[in-house]
């Protein structure tokens, strides 16, 4: 019967020789990542370029589907025994795998204590290490695309306004001034709008401004930590923005980078989103663009803090029966990562910002920044003033849970179904909730 | 529901049932074992630290308003996007198994849609609904029309029941068109030549010997709305504005996979099961009988 | 003549369902021969540019960096897409045709706990399954890929339906001939189900074809990559997409199923012609 012949054919297939290639020596370090696209191919790169740099051991990068799907095949790989040795997690997991116990997951600073390669914190940007690092400074992930979030804004729309494209407005207000001229003047569709509402609104705004977006230091000294989004200064501010909504000029344009394709199409006159928006815009877009810092209210803070992170990072896995080699391949590896060439040629071929301080001096030098205007701004902004408790970064279990409620509550907001204070309020309790589940399920 | 002639013997349909049983066994009841134990506890995503909780997860659920809104919402959901997709598919149906010119090409183009990558059809949807640059939901603005469904939650759910009913037209139309094409010709031409007009003959003798196929579909089609568009709803809407298009599904997904909550998506999704099982145990109790006759 | 004007209007109803239904699929036609960043900006139009094939061969030629080429991921696909039709479909028949033509003891218990299994959604399964898996060691493995998909009921329900309405002269008539259930399972039951075979091989093999969450989540070795997961692969999230290649993939991965479709529509007529009894 056909299907005889079809069995036949796949147990051909599966025994076909795919591993013989595999050369017996080599120390094969299986990585799992959730780059498509451009990013593939870079990371592509940087592994081959690995591979090259010696002969001891081997990398191999596999696309395991979008960040979430990443993640969970990680965690069930790991329940079966069988997970891989690196997998990239965005930032909102790190929770769950700061959490995870010793027989999953081995942090950074325990991997190199044992191979005896040196990763060391202070080589890398504080603001951006600070996310993945235990409150004591020890690295638990190690850092590798990192993004942040700016202001973009189009040159011709300004230039319409009357507005002048050099000088982008640099606090809240000026931003409110701009979106009037701009809408006054029909200079764009639409003239103000944001992509990642509660990244860069409400976790942004809070680091900028040295206000807690959650307790016990944005969640890092303590699992019992309680969102703190509903202050006055972020009912106020997300009260501008209803405001704006209110007077048309501003527009809530969805979840997430769902905003982004306006901006590439050149619709928006101000639009925030992340520093990766760069590259697109350098590739597709037909109008003027400008790249600038965040704004920040100075009725709040008179000199704003540095921005946190957003992206991934990678976390080390074990599994039963790895040995200390395989460990030092992988330590070897982030090392090589860690490399101001390599940093420097994976942000300059990305829109990720440098994650080492070697790396950003190093474009500095290769004059990066002159053929690049603006794309230093990401990791200046990341470097500026001092890292406070409030500007490390969120270490929130169900993170995305939480920004899902913030979503659906600002939501109805813009829709005018509830006030800024009502909207936060509502966010602020739902969310209380799920840190507390998610406090029970790991002391449990 | 039964069958007036039958074979003698028992070990032959033993052994015939084997290997679908086989398989359900170690692909269905053994991760619905777990999923049901899952349900009961609270773990991290991990497995690590399990604690039984009985039916906490359940309990929580039922009084959580949120939740309990989500059912009404699914079950407007699963109904609208059946009936549509059935609706539809049925007049093509009929409309192609007729005797004109061409229809082999209508066929085929008909059928052709579902064998679009879901992956890739969400997105198709958004070049073509999109409010600023979809090929549609750029004239409606245009045109006065305030299209964003983004911001309108109405607007939301008809566009992912509009998505999803889409995906099952081509499904429902192959087979509609197959049972249709199982109808003996002889009895068509008895009724034509008995003097039966289009809808006469259609609501008389064709209908009803659909029958079959119309149990089978209303059961796959209810099925696939309340599972399988997870991926259509999650690309358009994430089930917002709000939680205008959260669906039970949605619900299921979100908590388990991306907030790794096991615990609760799991009791979720057992709740999920045994109001399917309901429905369809009715539809069989109901319909089963008509449609054996 | 009444009979033309109803030709007219039934073309005009399928005329109209075909755009509304077949407009995506002609999208992703038309897109394959435009720039991609006119596409990213929104500029995607409806009508192709004949003198614009150029993706085509780039994406033959190399897909995306460190991916499979094209034709071997579609190779698995279809491998794949075959076991999973084939094998429901054999499996569907057997189990239904023992629960409608015969009584034996559990019969009830069987079909209930066979048909249950269209209630629980893949994303539920799709952990434990995985576990179940890596008991069997057929994690990454080619086998891995198709099995777990064959255990649902939809085919069986399906075909319970056309069984039970097999007339009972057919069966009284073969008994009088002294054809046992096994003869006429093969010469009388399949044959009658002919265009309802032809359409399950057709979902199914699409159906298999188009599985993205399972084949991900159990495949690692680059080899065993399906045409759908390269092209996920190419579809950027954070980063720009190359519009055009991802559409003129999404066209290459269409043929085959294209094909069965085509191909299955002589059943169809097939089907016609047996229902003559």
């Amino acid at each position: 019967m056909k299907r005889r012949a079809l069995l036949a054919g796949s147990a051909a297939l599966a025994a076909a020789p795919y591993a013989a290639a595999r050369a017996a020596d080599k120390t094969k370090i299986v990585w799992w990542h959730a780059m498509t696209a451009a990013l593939g191919e870079q990371v592509q790169h940087l592994v081959d370029e690995f591979n090259k740099s010696q002969d001891t051991v081997e990398v191999q990068g596999v696309f395991k589907g979008g960040y979430a799907d990443t993640m969970n095949a990680a965690i069930a790989a790991s329940r079966a025994g069988q997970a891989p040795h690196l997998v990239q997690v965005f930032e909102v997991g790190t929770g769950t795998m700061i959490n995870a116990p010793g027989k999953f997951v081995k942090q950074v600073w325990e991997l190199s204590k044992e191979t005896g390669i040196a990763l060391d914190p202070k080589n890398y940007i504080g603001a951006v290490r600070g996310y993945y690092s235990l409150p004591d400074g020890r690295m638990a992930s190690m850092p590798f695309n990192s993004s942040t979030a700016m202001m973009w804004y189009s040159k011709d729309a300004f230039k319409k306004a009357g507005l002048d494209p050099a000088k982008p407005p640099t606090t809240w207000e000026d931003v409110v001034k701009a979106a009037k001229a701009i809408k006054d003047s029909n200079a764009a569709e639409i003239p103000c709008t944001s992509a990642w509402f509660s990244w860069i609104q409400l976790e942004q705004f809070s680091a900028l401004h040295n206000l807690p977006f959650a307790s016990k230091e944005d969640g890092f000294a303590g699992l019992d930590t309680e969102l703190k989004f509903n202050s006055k200064a972020h009912i106020a501010h997300l009260d501008r923005l209803i405001g704006m909504a209110k007077d048309g000029t501003f527009k809530y344009t969805g979840r997430d980078s769902t905003p982004s394709q306006l901006l590439i199409s050149g619709k928006v006159g101000i639009h925030f989103d992340s520093s990766g928006e760069r590259g697109d815009l350098v590739k597709s877009a037909q109008f003027e663009w400008g790249e600038a810092l965040l704004p920040f209210d100075p009725q709040v803070i008179k000199a704003p803090l540095n921005s946190i992170i957003g992206g991934a990072s990678l976390w080390t896995m074990t599994a039963p029966g790895r040995t200390p080699a395989e460990y030092k391949g992988v330590a070897e590896f982030l090392a090589f990562i860690g490399k101001a060439e390599n940093d420097a040629y994976w942000h300059q071929h990305t829109g990720y910002v440098p994650v080492t301080l070697a790396g950003f001096d190093l474009s500095k030098k290769q004059g990066f920044y002159e053929k690049n205007v603006g794309a230093d701004l990401p990791a200046q902004q990341l470097t500026r003033g001092t890292v406070t408790p409030n500007s490390k970064g969120l270490r929130l279990g169900r993170l995305v849970e939480i920004r899902n409620n913030i979503y659906e509550e600002v939501e109805k907001a813009f829709q005018g179904g509830q006030t800024a204070k009502e909207a936060l309020d509502n966010a602020v309790a739902r969310g209380n909730k799920v840190l507390r589940d998610f406090q029970k399920s790991i002391k449990a | 529901m039964e069958r007036r002639t039958v074979f003698g013997g028992w070990l032959l349909p033993i052994l015939l049932v084997l290997p679908q049983l086989t398989l359900t066994g170690f692909f269905f009841y053994w991760p619905a074992a777990q999923a049901v134990w899952s349900s009961m506890t609270t773990q991290d995503a991990f497995g690590a630290g399990e604690v039984f909780v009985g039916l906490d997860n359940f309990s929580e659920l039922l009084a959580d308003p949120l939740y309990v809104a989500s059912v009404g919402r699914t079950v407007v959901f699963c109904v609208t996007v059946s009936a549509l997709a059935m609706g539809l598919a049925l007049a093509l149906a009929v409309f192609a198994d007729r005797e004109i010119r061409g229809k082999g090409a209508y066929r085929t183009l008909l059928i052709w849609p579902y064998a679009i990558a879901p992956a890739l059809s969400s997105i198709l949807f958004l070049f073509i609904l999109d409010p600023r640059v979809g090929m549609l939901g750029r004239p409606l603005n245009r045109m006065g029309i305030d299209w964003d469904y983004h911001l309108n939650g109405n607007q939301a759910l008809l566009t992912v029941v509009m998505a999803s009913a889409w995906k099952q037209v081509s499904y429902n139309f192959i087979f509609f068109l197959a049972g249709l094409q199982s109808i003996p010709r002889a009895v068509i031409e008895a009724a034509r030549m008995d003097g039966a007009k289009g809808w006469r003959r259609f609501r008389t003798i064709t209908f009803p010997l659909l029958a079959p196929t119309t149990f089978f579909l209303l059961v796959v089609n209810i099925v696939y709305a309340a599972f399988d568009t997870f991926g259509t709803i999650n690309a358009l809407t994430h089930g917002g504005p709000g939680k205008d298009t959260e669906t039970l599904v949605l619900k299921v997904y979100r908590d388990g996979f991306i907030n790794q909550d096991i615990g609760s998506s799991s009791a979720q999704s057992v709740i999920l099961m045994l109001g399917v099982i309901a429905i369809t145990a009715l539809q069989f109790r109901f319909m089963g009988k008509k449609v054996t006759e | 003549m009444a009979r033309q004007d109803r030709d007219w209007f039934a073309h005009a109803m399928l005329g109209l369902g075909v755009v509304l239904f077949a407009l995506p699929v002609w999208l992703v036609l038309a897109g394959s021969t435009q720039d991609s960043d006119a596409i990213a900006r929104g500029d995607l139009s409806l009508v192709p540019d004949l003198t614009n094939f150029s993706a085509y061969p780039r994406v033959l030629a190399h897909g995306t960096m460190g991916a499979q080429p094209v034709w071997h991921m579609l190779l698995v696909s279809l491998g794949m897409a075959l076991c999973i039709a084939g094998g429901k479909i054999a499996i569907s028949i057997l189990s239904a045709y023992a629960v409608v033509f015969f009584r034996f003891p559990f019969r009830k218990i069987a079909f209930w706990s066979i048909f249950v299994t269209l209630m629980l959604p893949v994303e539920v399964r799709i952990m434990p399954t995985y576990s179940v898996m890596a008991t069997f060691g057929l994690i990454n493995t080619f086998t891995g890929l198709w099995v777990p998909l064959i255990a649902s009921a939809t085919a069986t329900l399906l075909f319970r339906q056309v069984f039970v309405a097999i007339p009972d002269e057919l069966v009284e008539a073969a008994r009088m001939d002294g054809a046992g259930p096994l003869r006429f399972l093969k010469d009388i039951v399949i044959p009658v189900s002919g265009a309802n075979i032809a359409a399950l091989f057709v979902i199914l093999f699409v159906y298999g074809w188009n599985q993205y969450l399972w084949p991900l989540l159990v495949a690692t070795d680059p080899g065993l990559d399906t045409i759908v997961i390269g092209l996920v692969k190419m579809i950027g999230v954070e980063t720009q997409t190359d519009w055009s290649a991802v559409m003129a993939t999404a066209v290459l991965a269409l043929l085959p199923p294209v094909a069965v479709v085509l191909l299955m529509q002589r059943w169809f007529v097939a089907g016609l012609t047996e229902g003559e009894k």
